[in-house]
């Protein structure tokens, strides 16, 4: 299948069912990351984007349905092979005590290392990761020691040191202030126009999603109820539907995507 | 920024930590410079020297051959092994608590060990064994009860604690049950003592390792993904439900074997890991350098409850262990505390 504008398929949920001790989460989800495009999944809290994401990204087994890496199940490849061309960055990860930044990018060599340890492409690698992420002039500094924003960009130059080819990303800029949300978009939208890697991630604010993602997947209660390019998938019924929000939309003066502009919560049975 | 530069940094890394090492191993052959010329009968060093290379005094071969060096050997063997497995077991839970002295490992291995001396008469390889169980067992039951893998490690480390008291309740009931002779001798074993070492224990602590070294070695090759968490390490190709039990069976098999030729000399497991992260500056498990400095504070414990202490060879090496690690544990909880973090 080839989307619009965008290439192959490389990463596909096809009718993924998922739950948590019975309990459905993702209630048939079909999906595609394709070839070079920027994808964030977005929905209200609980409506299975984050579950989806780890299904994508084989942390979580569907009790229904496949997740496909180039047309392949992700599940039946080995799964270092699988971290050659498929990047995670959770939402919380956790740095150890003492780690340089150098040292804990270089952790993302894990899949590419063979025996011999610190080939010239694993030194080649990390430094080409620094310069990407501009956390070159950090690289001797103890990650326990940087700011929020600092630390996010290691963590994503240590995701970029792994060369996937596919990076798929938990929230990456919820614990963040405004400028540098921006300042991770922007590095991950760089990583996208420069290197071609195709990026999933879940986002919450809907105004960066849109204009920083060329398609949108919305979700609700376990389903994508729209996915498309933002013009197409960000209107009034849909956000109705799926946040329960009336909203307006307003075209965004920089990037003409639309922009969110909340009138008020619905109350009452019809949006719970 | 280059990939030489990044090499650079790497190599400066590295340079320190083999540094360390080296450092720690010239501190172990001082203590072992000591240990063998020293003594309620003190031998020249030349002697040792011609006694170790096959000559000597009959006298100064005996007391060297056959008491001095195997205390040291034993000793520097049963460091090294719970350094390593204290190493082990902090790195994976991200935690210096949890190390398998204080989460009731080395107790369940006593345990299993005393059973096996007091209750069913057993001797020679069958305590071992038993002591070996005893800690899977104990280790099995514990990571049951913490509901598995994930980042739990401050639950693993508070039932792991809760099953230490356990293990010491048994402990306690079974030595009051036993003859004062029967339990004397346990009691001595249970401190933690190398008086006694005897080639016939060395060998089947060597043995032991000449399997778990390598294998700890090549399983240890997972241990910086597993340190970052369940999700990056899965996220990097490493299957984390399955590589970090391997890492704990090793550190459980590791710290039996220490246990079950030595009991469990309190603190060193505990004690080995934060000291050699600190000197290597390594932010992963240093394992080497954690086995070398476990080496130094075993041999160094012994001959200080040597020379030190009143009573002579008959001071368990546990006590002098326990003295010197209670004061760093309240150092550690205090510093810890004030930085409001976890290692």
């Amino acid at each position: 299948m080839t989307g619009l504008g965008g290439g192959p398929d490389r990463l596909t949920a096809r009718g993924v069912r998922m739950a948590y001790d019975g309990a459905e989460v993702v209630r048939g989800v079909d999906l595609a990351l394709r070839d070079g495009e920027i994808l964030a999944i977005v929905g209200p809290n609980a409506s299975g984007k984050s579950t989806l994401l780890r299904g994508l990204a084989r942390l979580m087994r569907p009790t229904v349905g496949a997740v496909l890496l180039d047309g392949a199940d992700i599940r039946r490849r080995p799964t270092r092979d699988v971290a050659r061309v498929l990047g995670l960055l959770p939402q919380q990860p956790v740095a150890p005590d003492g780690i340089t930044v150098a040292e804990l990018v270089d952790r993302g060599r894990h899949p590419h290392r063979g025996w011999l340890r610190g080939s010239g492409d694993d030194r080649r690698a990390v430094a080409a990761a620094l310069d990407a992420t501009g956390t070159a002039d950090l690289a001797d500094r103890l990650v326990d020691g940087l700011s929020g924003g600092q630390r996010q960009r290691v963590w994503i130059a240590m995701a970029v040191a792994q060369e996937p080819e596919v990076l798929l990303l938990d929230e990456p800029i919820s614990f963040l202030d405004v400028a540098h949300q921006i300042d991770v978009l922007e590095l991950l939208c760089d990583l996208n126009r420069r290197r071609g890697t195709s990026i999933a991630m879940v986002l919450h604010d809907l105004n960066l999603a849109s204009r920083y993602a060329q398609r949108l997947a919305v979700m609700a209660e376990g389903r994508v109820v729209a996915a498309g390019r933002p013009a197409e998938v960000l209107t009034e019924s849909v956000l109705r539907e799926a946040f329960g929000l009336d909203a307006r939309l307003m075209r965004c003066p920089v990037g003409g995507t639309p922009i969110v502009v909340p009138v008020r919560r619905f109350r009452g049975p019809a949006a719970p | 920024m280059t990939a030489t530069a990044v090499g650079r940094l790497r190599a400066r890394r590295r340079r320190r930590a083999v540094l360390a090492v080296i450092g720690v191993l010239a501190a172990v052959a001082a203590v072992a410079a000591i240990a063998l010329t020293s003594g309620a009968y003190a031998i020249p060093p030349t002697e040792v020297v011609a006694t170790l290379l096959g000559g000597g005094e009959r006298q100064a071969h005996f007391i060297v051959m056959e008491i001095r060096l195997p205390r040291l050997v034993l000793g520097a063997l049963v460091g090294a092994a719970l350094g390593t497995a204290g190493a082990l077991f902090q790195t994976l839970f991200g935690n210096p608590l949890a190390s398998p002295d204080v989460i009731g490992i080395t107790a369940g291995a006593s345990v299993a060990a005393v059973v096996a001396v007091l209750v069913a008469g057993l001797t020679g390889i069958a305590v071992p064994l038993a002591a070996f169980a005893g800690g899977v067992t104990v280790a099995a039951a514990v990571y049951l009860l913490a509901g598995c893998g994930g980042a739990a490690g401050e639950r693993f480390v508070l039932i792991g604690v809760a099953a230490a008291f356990l293990a010491n309740a048994i402990l306690g009931y079974l030595l009051t049950r036993s003859e004062v002779r029967e339990a004397h001798a346990a009691l001595v074993w249970l401190v933690g003592s190398l008086s006694g070492a005897g080639w016939d224990e060395i060998g089947v602590l060597v043995a032991m390792f000449a399997v778990l070294a390598p294998v700890t070695v090549m399983a240890s090759r997972s241990l910086p993904a597993l340190q970052l968490g369940e999700d990056a390490a899965r996220g990097l190709g490493v299957p984390a439900e399955a590589a970090r039990l391997t890492l704990l069976g090793l550190g459980v098999a590791l710290t039996a074997a220490a246990t079950a030729a030595a009991g469990p000399v309190a603190f060193v497991a505990f004690v080995s890991g934060p000291i050699a992260r600190r000197i290597t500056g390594s932010a992963c498990g240093a394992l080497v350098a954690s086995a070398a400095v476990g080496a130094l504070v075993v041999t160094l414990a012994d001959l200080a409850a040597l020379h030190l202490l009143p009573g002579g060879d008959q001071v368990p090496v546990g006590v002098i262990t326990g003295a010197a690690g209670a004061p760093y544990l309240l150092w550690l909880l205090m510093t810890e505390g004030r930085r409001g973090g976890t290692t």
